[in-house]
């Protein structure tokens, strides 16, 4: 690597990022159980440090240490004041935002490198050249998706797809771009320029593709851009030489695809339909297709009769949505299932894998509330328990409660497992108002004889619940 | 170029992938949200190699451009982790204690960080 940095220290160096690369994976293996799982995570901020650490004998301080100093300062600042003050409803959009900012990184490193390598002076052997060009186009599609991402969740533009005409084309269109780049880059055509084509159209691609992904489907989305700030660190490391860039960043590609999979299997759909699918797009081309009945009738029910429901009840079962998540109720909704808990009422949480905007989000948000989390029920347990439950408590959830998923083969939902909420006695929906949820589709689940709306804001209604139970 | 080179670093790029879903098919769904933030954090390290190219005699980025990247990757880090940390510190088997349950204000999470962040 560097011409100052003497073998004995290069060999202590590379000791270190394999001990770094050692916490790392330990790190993740602790996380399989929430009891380890803190332990887990100092285990792998130890491994950074020790990197950092090393990485520190290679600096050439003596000429501009202030850029290290100024860059990592701020970035700590900035970076654990924002972890700190964000509300954990806003979880999401941190998650995508933190994860933009290392793609970016591995882009502006990969075209630091490419620089210093110069092509105009001489050829660059080719290994380093493609993995410096893909590292800027994996990169650079993981910044700009990213902050996409980050602007819808956090509603600064619409969480809705936004869809334009030949939108397949563009994109493809840009790819190719990207790619003819790489391929310039390799042969040595005008490399530079090449380079920095392939940068901007893998930016501008980066911007188009999350642009028409909806609301829902951003857990699939926010964990496939991780995958991609993965890989783009690991390809980094192969434009480096540093083992440790490419052990990490194999880690974190690994576990955002795996993930992503994950996402896509619990909506029963391939990932590529949740990437050109835009299920807004759906809606247009198949009208209706919903089985409810032009006459269906809601029954709209009342806080005091739900609150008896509940009270008098032996199993209810929460079914909590991004709906619980937008109107910050998970403290109440805890507070809820105390006050029945105290009435002898056994209370669950049924949590479906795509319920929220990432994986596991109402997981976190009930955590939030000091919900044990034995008490949160996976969609494959719980399903099984519907049936015998009084009160299933739809808060804010409704694509994942839908019985056309189930059955009805003309809806752009049929096929996705949802929870079975309809099997239950009794399902009370607290809905803001009847517009459909985010795939657009009615859900006949509401029309059907065991189910009571409950209209209003979530929050609002589990608080006035609250008091509702209490004074029986 | 170095091909020996090449296929080594190939090799620990796909036992490194190979031990990443390994591990992580083992990760309970409740602890995704976590884990993905935790993976986050982890490809900070490309922050080593910001460092790398920016604290050099002559960044070819500029020295602008190159505290940008050490900004960036270094917000990723730090950002990443202590986000973790907030989320972990919310999981529990039981429910705290009477009066302490309107969840984590600002305060009593400062000092619950600062013990966690004893290695």
């Amino acid at each position: 690597m560097d011409a100052t940095t003497d073998s004995t220290t290069q060999l202590f160096i590379d000791a270190a990022y394999i001990v770094t690369g050692i916490c790392f994976i330990v790190g993740l293996r602790l996380m399989n159980s929430p009891a380890t799982a803190r332990r887990g995570n100092t285990v792998s901020i130890a491994g950074m440090v020790i990197a950092l650490g090393a990485t520190c004998f290679q600096l050439d301080f003596a000429a501009s240490w202030w850029i290290g100093v100024i860059g990592l300062g701020a970035g700590a600042f900035v970076g654990i004041y924002f972890a700190r003050a964000v509300k954990m409803t806003a979880m999401p959009q941190m998650v995508a935002i933190f994860n933009g900012c290392g793609g970016g990184a591995a882009a502006m490193v990969a075209s630091a490198e490419y620089l210093r390598l110069n092509p105009d002076l001489g050829p660059v052997p080719l290994d380093l050249s493609i993995a410096s060009v893909l590292t800027a186009i994996i990169g650079a599609i993981s910044f700009t998706g990213s902050v996409i991402a980050f602007l819808k969740l956090q509603e600064i533009m619409t969480g809705r797809p936004i869809v334009y005409p030949a939108q397949q084309v563009v994109n493809g269109l840009l790819l190719v771009i990207a790619l003819a780049g790489l391929v310039c880059v390799a042969i040595g055509y005008l490399p530079l320029t090449a380079f920095f084509i392939a940068l901007g159209a893998a930016a501008l691609l980066g911007v188009l593709f999350v642009l028409p992904i909806g609301g829902a489907d951003m857990p699939v989305i926010i964990s496939l851009l991780n995958s991609f700030t993965g890989l783009a660190a690991a390809l980094t490391g192969f434009a480096l030489n540093n083992d440790v860039l490419i052990i990490s960043g194999a880690l974190v590609g690994a576990s955002g695809t795996l993930l992503t999979l994950m996402m896509g299997k619990a909506m029963n759909r391939s990932v590529a339909n949740v990437l050109f699918g835009a299920f807004g797009s759906v809606k247009k081309s198949d009208g209706g297709g919903s089985s409810v009945a032009a006459d269906a009738t809601v029954r709209e029910s009342s806080v005091d009769d739900v609150a008896t429901m509940l009270a008098g009840s032996q199993l209810v079962v929460v079914v909590p949505g991004y709906g619980m998540a937008v109107a910050q109720a998970q403290h109440a909704v805890r507070e809820l299932a105390d006050e029945l808990e105290k009435r002898g009422v056994e209370v669950k949480y049924a949590i479906h894998p795509v319920a929220g905007r990432m994986p596991g989000h109402m997981n976190v948000l009930l955590a939030e509330a000091n919900v044990p989390y034995p008490a949160l029920i996976d969609m494959e347990d719980i399903n099984p328990e519907f049936p015998q439950t009084n009160v299933a408590l739809v808060i804010g959830a409704n694509d994942v409660t839908n019985p056309d998923a189930r059955s009805n083969q003309s809806s752009p939902i049929y096929g996705m497992p949802i929870l079975d909420v309809d099997k239950a006695e009794h399902v009370v929906v607290l809905k803001r108002s009847m517009k459909p949820g985010f795939a657009g589709i009615d859900n006949p689940l509401y029309a059907l004889d065991n189910t009571s709306m409950l209209f209003g804001d979530a929050k609002a209604s589990v608080d006035k619940l609250v008091t509702a139970v209490k004074t029986m | 170029m170095n091909y020996a080179h090449l296929l080594s670093e190939l090799t620990i790029f796909v036992l490194a992938v190979f031990v990443g879903v390994e591990v992580i098919s083992k990760v309970p769904p409740t602890l995704h949200t976590p884990l993905m933030s935790a993976t986050n954090a982890i490809h900070g390290i490309v922050l080593v190699g910001a460092l790398l190219i920016a604290v050099v005699a002559e960044p070819h980025l500029g020295p602008a451009l190159s505290i940008l990247a050490v900004f960036l990757a270094s917000l990723n880090v730090f950002g990443g982790y202590v986000v973790t940390q907030r989320m972990l510190a919310m999981f529990r088997a039981r429910p705290q204690a009477a009066g302490d349950d309107k969840g984590p204000v600002r305060d009593d999470l400062t000092i619950r960080l600062t013990e966690d962040w004893k290695p």
